[in-house]
């Protein structure tokens, strides 16, 4: 943001499983006190990146500089300066919540007179007051999460990484976990989070799309949904919405079809010629259409027309239900059909 | 290394161990149920052989020859039977391992100064009882005929006849031939082989199971500390197990300690090395408590149990498994045990003993430090 040294730096990092390319060629880069979003469906690489940061896993090849500090040379003092909370809850659920804090106190070596006041912080934080002596495996999801982030973060690092952090946890311990995210941000902290919700999204300052291992595109949310689209959107409301689909798939002058909701969303060259043309072609067979107009796209609408994951079902809220690399009928998508 | 991470890691683990009510069994339980299941199921003394007799004769002396068998702590005669059906029903159904048959003409036969043979019908099931109830047997019947010549010669107006040999027989160090003075030493042994592998060999993989590992290697903890402080505890619980067998066997079971406490502390340390260091080796390659556990069990408890000279003497195994047992770290720690509680003779005389227990444990212990990365995969 201020010009300051960037907080993390990927250059040409890949990680290879076998002959499965799980990174490919991915560069980047944050800068301290952002909110850096890595969206991208399940298996699309997000995790094995965030472990190659944390020194977890060995890269393949290619580079990667955390605080400053390569990773592979000195994982070490690179773990000294990040909290690193998994997808999976990882702390002892046989230990209580107080042991579980001042053990990973322990482990980053807070200093004796911070001990106090940091794990009164982290408890204050998760909102665990009065529940210190419980044991940690029969707190409630929103309450383990917000203890996983206490412990991440007791020894104040200035960069922190979150994999899928509030996967399983309600609504609303969702929406406090964003705003001890956002209070960290403020502190200065990189926060460096996967999701793949797209309200969650929206919070960040700066996106990378991720899938199958490659960025498809990257920026702020604005910039995403106003650059990354090529055309306009549309959305139209009619009767028979599954033949209206069929039908407009490979339409002239449509790019891109697909159903969100109870409507369809329709990615054309440009609205104003579109509209009376797609208007006439579904009066042609006989579909009526109730509603046709162009709107902003959604980063929904840009991660699916990206990823080339789009499905024909309404229900469209839960990422990690789609089924990787399966174009389901009534589908189209605009980069192979040929831009105008 | 840090010190702070390392007290953290070892109260960490030692909490666990309190929570973890199978890990608390095996620690409280185990010494116990193991000192007395074999200092009182495991016996290698055989005495009070059951046996049934089918006197044909029941003449005075037919009756003083099988007086002799109840006399003896080895044999019990538990019943006398009138026919042979009833002995060999008997032996059978395992009521008694010896069948005993005085002939109708014992007496006469004695009389008369002719030979005379008495039936002995061993139950073979088990060799090992069977071969030694034969050569008491065989003893018992010497002892008689000893006696019934002496009385012949005397008769005869020979005076006090003399034996011209006898052995004046003096066992040291376990003067009552008592096995359970030599089996408390292995049980020590064996209970640090599953104490300490069995138990060890679950943590680190129980980190893998449970996903807290992916956490704790996020942060700066070493490998060392790691392995240090997951250990620490099994330390002291290994050494008071240790303790616990050991006043066990002296104050209940009554086997000497003649040794020095320090020379036991020392093995012991020594040896806790060795199980430790294997223990967590497993876990770290195993990655799974089920396969941890299961080889370390193989790996310590039945070299121990076999190969230390606990169950068979080392000297009377073929050259081929006595090599092996050179590789049995069991073996050293027993040899330095019974020593230790037997014997009590001087250190130097067990150097060898206490070197090789020393080489394994610096070379499994230096593997074990190698063996953790940290890193997903």
């Amino acid at each position: 943001m201020n010009g300051a040294a960037p907080a993390v730096v990927v250059r040409d990092l890949v990680k290879r499983f076998g002959d499965f390319v799980a990174v490919n060629n991915i560069s980047l880069e944050a800068r301290p006190g952002e909110i850096f979003g890595f969206l991208g469906p399940n298996g699309a690489g997000k995790s094995t990146t965030i472990r190659m940061l944390c020194g977890l896993l060995r890269p393949t090849s290619g580079q990667a500089l955390v605080a400053g500090l390569d990773v592979a040379r000195e994982p070490e003092r690179v773990r000294q300066n990040i909290g690193y909370m998994s997808q999976k809850f990882s702390l002892y659920n046989d230990l209580k919540v107080i042991e579980n804090l001042r053990f990973f106190a322990g482990m980053y070596s807070v200093p004796a007179a911070e001990l106090k006041e940091r794990i009164d912080w982290a408890i204050d934080m998760a909102g665990l007051a009065g529940r210190e002596q419980l044991l940690t495996g029969t707190l409630a999801a929103g309450w383990k999460q917000r203890l996983a982030l206490g412990c991440a973060v007791l020894h104040r690092p200035p960069i922190v990484f979150l994999d899928e952090p509030t996967s399983g946890v309600d609504p609303i311990s969702r929406r406090l976990f964003w705003e001890l995210i956002h209070r960290m941000a403020d502190d200065g902290v990189t926060v460096f989070v996967t999701t793949h919700y797209m309200d969650e999204a929206e919070y960040c300052n700066r996106l990378v799309l991720i899938d199958r291992g490659r960025i498809v595109a990257s920026g702020s949310p604005l910039e995403l949904k106003e650059k990354s689209m090529a055309g306009d959107l549309l959305l139209v409301e009619c009767d028979q919405v599954g033949k209206a689909l069929e039908e407009l798939q490979g339409a002239p002058g449509v790019t891109d079809a697909a159903i969100f909701g109870n409507a369809l969303h329709l990615v054309v060259g440009s609205a104003d010629q579109a509209i009376p043309q797609v208007q006439e072609f579904l009066a042609a067979r006989g579909i009526a259409v109730t509603r046709i107009e162009k709107i902003r796209p959604t980063l929904e609408d840009v991660f699916v027309s990206l990823t080339s994951l789009n499905r024909n079902e309404g229900n469209r809220d839960e990422g990690d239900k789609r089924d990787k690399g399966d174009k389901t009928v009534g589908t189209v998508t605009g980069r192979e059909k040929g831009q105008p | 290394m840090n010190w702070n991470r390392l007290c953290a890691m070892a109260r960490k683990e030692m909490i666990q161990i309190r929570r973890d009510a199978r890990s608390i069994g095996i620690v409280i339980a185990m010494p116990i149920v193991m000192m007395f299941a074999f200092g009182y199921g495991v016996s290698f003394d055989t005495k009070h052989i059951p046996v049934y007799v089918y006197d044909q004769e029941k003449s005075q002396q037919s009756q003083d020859f099988v007086k002799r068998f109840q006399a003896s702590v080895y044999f019990n005669v538990v019943k006398t039977v009138q026919s042979y059906p009833e002995l060999v029903s008997a032996i059978d159904a395992g009521r008694c391992q010896i069948g005993l048959v005085v002939p109708p003409d014992f007496s006469k036969k004695l009389r008369s100064g002719q030979k005379v043979s008495v039936q002995a019908i061993f139950d073979g099931t088990d060799s090992n009882s069977a071969s030694l109830g034969m050569s008491y047997t065989e003893a018992v019947a010497q002892a008689h005929s000893q006696q019934l010549q002496l009385a012949w010669l005397r008769g005869r107006g020979q005076g006090q006849p003399r034996l011209p040999v006898s052995v004046d027989a003096r066992t040291w160090f376990n003067e009552n031939l008592e096995s359970m003075v030599t089996i408390v030493p292995g049980v020590v042994a064996m209970v640090m082989a599953v104490v300490g592998t069995f138990l060890t060999s679950l943590t680190v993989a129980r980190e893998w199971e449970r996903g807290t590992m992916e956490q704790l290697i996020s942060t700066p903890v070493t490998p060392l500390e790691i392995m240090l402080g997951k250990l620490a505890p099994y330390v002291v619980i290994g050494l008071a197990d240790t303790s616990l067998c050991a006043v066990m066997g002296v104050w209940w079971f009554g086997v000497p300690f003649r040794g020095h406490i320090w020379v036991f502390l020392l093995s012991t340390l020594l040896f806790l090395i060795v199980v430790l260091s294997l223990g967590y080796f497993f876990s770290v390659v195993a990655k799974t408590q089920l396969a941890a556990s299961q080889v370390s069990l193989i790996a310590t408890f039945l070299p121990a149990f076999l190969l230390s000279g606990f169950m068979y003497p080392i000297d009377q195994m073929p050259a081929v498994v006595r090599g092996i047992t050179h590789v049995v770290p069991a073996r050293y720690y027993m040899a330095i045990l019974r020593n230790v509680f037997l014997k009590g003779s001087p250190v130097l005389t067990m150097w060898q003993d206490l070197l090789g227990l020393a080489i394994f444990a610096a070379v499994l212990g230096l593997a074990a430090t190698r063996v953790f990365r940290k890193k997903l995969a």
